[in-house]
């Protein structure tokens, strides 16, 4: 039986008075890979930023309802651990420019005033590299800089980067967008095997990916949640008129 | 409207003109057996060429479509549904051929009374209309005459259970007739095929219609 890892309750999000989200409920379930698609300004990528607490570091914004993370609200927890426990990585990968590959992978550590042996450095430098399929290709080179490695090693180097702080869950903001078709196979084939340990919420703008590599899609419009299935059916009968239209292209 | 759109509108015309190119056949089958018609017949030799043609067409098109604007929801559930129906379609005009060729190898035009006492000329006449309804619930979107084809097709396969005693009831008076009799019974057997491949048109429109499954459901 799959439990529930992520779960928001009459969930709603703010610029000052404007209302972005609206009464959105949704169950996540662990180990799953969820897609998050909706025209733009639909409200998904607030949604996604609220579940690890990053919407109200944007001034004038605020949020109501409740984000559960176990059973837990999130706004009852201290913010850095919320987003030690579910991670984020961004449209444009973003590697610290300045840092070494090694040193990218760590980051998290650092920043948190984090000291750990080289040994187990090593060891998560390792681990988080391979599982996101990237230590054959740098492990000869873990002193190079960061953005020296390509587009699409450099978002594999972000995924890493969250992983090694061993979060539970993984929130990705149109991951592919800005990388080549070959790099977007390699990063969607990686989903499929981050999600066995990790639960993984990706807003994509591309439908095709949505449908490659989610388990269940949640379709957003005019920050209202107007459906969420599994993904099959939302791609083959969606129940709702909206979601049909915005999935077949004919949204006006 | 999107591209997908457009190419969806010219796959439905095609399918449309397939459907009326079979119907054609259907309907010459049904003249030439009357009316012992060979020419009509060897037409329908020549058309079949037609129908094959449209076929592949219509699965190549299907193909790119599938290929190149990966269709999703009703999209995707019309051109799987476009799919089948071709090839229940490209079944029903073969089974025109071979009637045309029944006919072509019969001595002699069938006798009126044999004609009659089959009722094959009724099935003739149902399966074209059944045929007629299909298309227009394909062309208009329309499930609830898609759903009387399952009753029509009832009688071509009540028909068809009685063809053996129609047919053996006449054979006692006119022994002399096995050889239009045998005839007619295969074509007889044909008829309800066509009765069949309509059903199986129905449940595909209603399939990309409403997203229903009624394959191998006993009621509809």
């Amino acid at each position: 039986m799959e439990s529930t890892i992520v779960k928001s309750v009459d969930y709603n999000a703010y610029f000052g008075d404007n209302r972005v989200v609206k009464n959105v409920n949704i169950e996540i379930p662990r180990n799953t890979v969820i897609a998050v698609m909706g025209p733009s300004g639909c409200g998904k990528t607030t949604f996604l930023r609220g579940i690890n607490r990053m919407h109200e570091l944007i001034p004038n914004a605020t949020a109501k309802g409740k984000i559960l993370l176990n059973n837990e609200d999130v706004m009852e927890m201290h913010p850095i651990f919320v987003r030690l426990k579910i991670g984020m990585v961004f449209q444009r990968p973003n590697p610290f420019p300045n840092l070494s590959i090694y040193d990218n992978v760590i980051a998290g550590y650092k920043l948190n005033g984090i000291k750990l042996p080289k040994a187990e450095k090593d060891k998560i430098v390792e681990e988080s590299l391979t599982k996101v399929a990237l230590w054959k290709e740098v492990k000869d080179s873990l002193t190079k800089k960061g953005s020296f490695l390509s587009g699409g090693q450099q978002q594999r180097l972000c995924i890493a980067r969250a992983v090694a702080m061993a979060p539970e869950v993984l929130l990705f903001d149109e991951p592919t967008s800005a990388l080549d078709p070959i790099s977007t196979s390699t990063v969607e084939e990686l989903f499929h095997e981050l999600k066995k340990n990790y639960t993984l919420i990706i807003v994509t703008h591309n439908m095709q990916q949505a449908a490659r590599v989610s388990d269940r899609t949640a379709f957003f419009y005019m920050g209202e949640l107007v459906e969420y299935d599994e993904t099959k059916r939302m791609f083959t009968n969606p129940r709702d008129k909206r979601t049909q239209n915005y999935i077949t292209g004919r949204f006006s | 409207m999107t591209q997908l759109e457009i190419e969806l509108q010219l796959l439905k015309k095609e399918v449309i003109n397939m459907w009326s190119l079979v119907q054609s056949q259907m309907v010459k089958a049904k003249t030439s057996m009357l009316e012992f018609d060979k020419d009509l017949s060897r037409e329908i030799l020549l058309k079949e060429r037609r129908v094959n043609g449209a076929e592949l067409k219509i699965d190549r098109d299907c193909e790119n479509i599938f290929a190149l604007l990966t269709p999703v929801a009703v999209d995707l559930r019309f051109v799987l549904a476009v799919l089948k129906i071709n090839s229940n379609l490209e079944r029903i005009g073969d089974i025109a051929e071979g009637i045309a060729k029944y006919i072509l190898s019969a001595e002699s035009s069938f006798k009126r009374d044999l004609l009659e006492a089959s009722c094959v000329m009724k099935m003739f006449d149902q399966s074209i209309s059944i045929l007629d309804d299909t298309l227009s619930a394909f062309e208009n979107e329309d499930t609830i005459l898609a759903r009387q084809v399952f009753q029509k097709d009832e009688f071509l396969d009540d028909i068809n259970r009685r063809a053996n005693e129609l047919i053996e009831a006449y054979l006692k008076d006119h022994p002399e007739d096995l050889d239009q009799a045998l005839y007619i019974h295969s074509i007889i057997r044909k008829l309800e095929r066509v009765g069949d491949q309509s059903k199986n048109i129905s449940e595909e429109i209603i399939f990309y219609l409403e997203a229903k499954v009624l394959k191998h459901k006993h009621s509809h």
